[in-house]
């Protein structure tokens, strides 16, 4: 049943870009909601950028938006994808350009009513115009599997799914895996978040191996659980625009590198365990045996 | 019981979870990836059972139809011992 091994992040190749733009087209998709996905967009889009890649991130999630706050761009919002679709703007006017980081830009989702009438070709115009501008558009797509996640993945060339070592994440996972096969994105890579070194080590959470045999995707990074996540959101600066040292960071920073085609090892975390205080707090809780 | 186990046992621990969740996780999956609800899978394994009994003499105590996967492909796979062919109990 098991499988040995773990399938290599996949290299960049041409055909994963754009054979007019040469840019590429990612959608970030979880099925369940609150694993990750806005979190990885916002960090990925600032790192991409930060290594040189015109990037853009585009905000699939009408219902509920929240790209612009993780990027701390919520109060410079002009013009969304719906004026954009609408032709009441050009898309200039309506992509917001990072302050520190200008490589990056963000087209923010539009009010909650364009749900009603928005159709996957709209999204793969907008997916289209942003591909001649960028060499990155990263999608942030909504939870579910619903007419927000059809329309998102019309849009998409190449996927990353995230998940965390939870049942319920992990399922929900499987079942936006087929429909990204049914709906021909390939490749479809797994960023698995919240990865608690601790819990594994003990036994007590879904091991590394695990998910990424019952998902059989290849394993594009492992972000470990980090506080830092929570105080960047409350600031609205994703880790990877001050060049933090914490954990997440530097997995964010390292997944921005696989993608681009550098070969860069994956954390492994049983050795991210040290440092005195942590080995006191393990041997009080070691289980032996 | 292995030696966790039975540690676990007496110390009142709770036993390691992660072997639960995956083996919880591939059932459930194996049903996602087929569509097939459990009352279905349930019909269909006594209609096979149904079918198979007419050719050969099965133990229905042993036999088991279930869904299995590995790589993302699903596969039914049916085990089902045959105590005699009904051809040679008709011979006796």
């Amino acid at each position: 049943m098991r499988r040995t091994g773990r399938i290599d992040a996949i290299k960049v190749t041409r055909s994963n870009r754009d054979p007019v733009t040469n840019s590429r087209t990612i959608l970030i998709c979880s099925g369940k909601g609150g694993v990750g996905k806005t979190t990885l967009t916002a960090n990925l889009g600032i790192a991409l950028a930060g290594q040189g890649a015109r990037t853009v991130v585009l905000d699939a999630d009408f219902g509920l938006r929240n790209l612009d706050l993780l990027l701390g761009l919520e109060n410079r919002i002009v013009y969304t994808a719906q004026e954009v679709l609408a032709e009441t703007c050009r898309l200039d006017q309506a992509l917001v350009k990072h302050k520190q980081e200008p490589n990056l830009a963000l087209l923010p989702a539009g009010n909650p009513r364009m749900l009603e009438w928005l159709k996957p070709e709209d999204m793969q115009t907008i997916a289209g115009m942003l591909s001649e501008r960028f060499d990155y558009v990263l999608i942030d797509c909504p939870a579910g599997i619903e007419d927000g996640f059809k329309n998102a993945v019309a849009a998409a060339k190449e996927a990353i799914v995230i998940t965390t070592p939870e049942v319920s994440a992990v399922r929900d996972a499987d079942r936006v895996i087929g429909l990204l096969n049914t709906h021909g994105v390939s490749p479809v890579q797994l960023v698995l978040n919240r990865v608690r070194p601790k819990m594994m080590a003990n036994q007590d959470m879904l091991a590394v191996d695990d998910v990424t045999d019952i998902l059989a995707l290849p394993l594009l990074g492992l972000v470990l659980e980090d506080e830092q996540v929570i105080v960047s959101t409350n600031r609205g600066e994703p880790l990877t625009l001050n060049g933090s040292a914490s954990p997440a960071a530097k997995a964010y920073g390292n997944i921005a590198s696989r993608l681009q085609g550098e070969d860069i090892p994956l954390m492994d975390p049983a050795k991210e365990r040290r440092g005195i205080r942590a080995r006191v707090r393990r041997l009080m809780q070691t289980k032996i045996f | 019981m292995t030696l966790r186990d039975l540690l676990d046992k007496i110390l009142r621990r709770q036993p390691a979870s992660a072997t639960t969740a995956r083996e919880r996780l591939q059932l459930v999956l194996a049903h996602d990836r087929s569509d097939l609800s459990p009352e279905t899978l349930d019909q269909m394994r006594r209609e096979i059972f149904e079918v198979v009994a007419k050719y050969v003499d099965i133990d229905l105590e042993e036999g088991d139809v279930s869904l299995e996967t590995e790589d993302r492909v699903t596969a039914l796979v049916a085990n089902l011992p045959i105590r005699r062919s009904m051809a040679a109990s008709s011979n006796e």
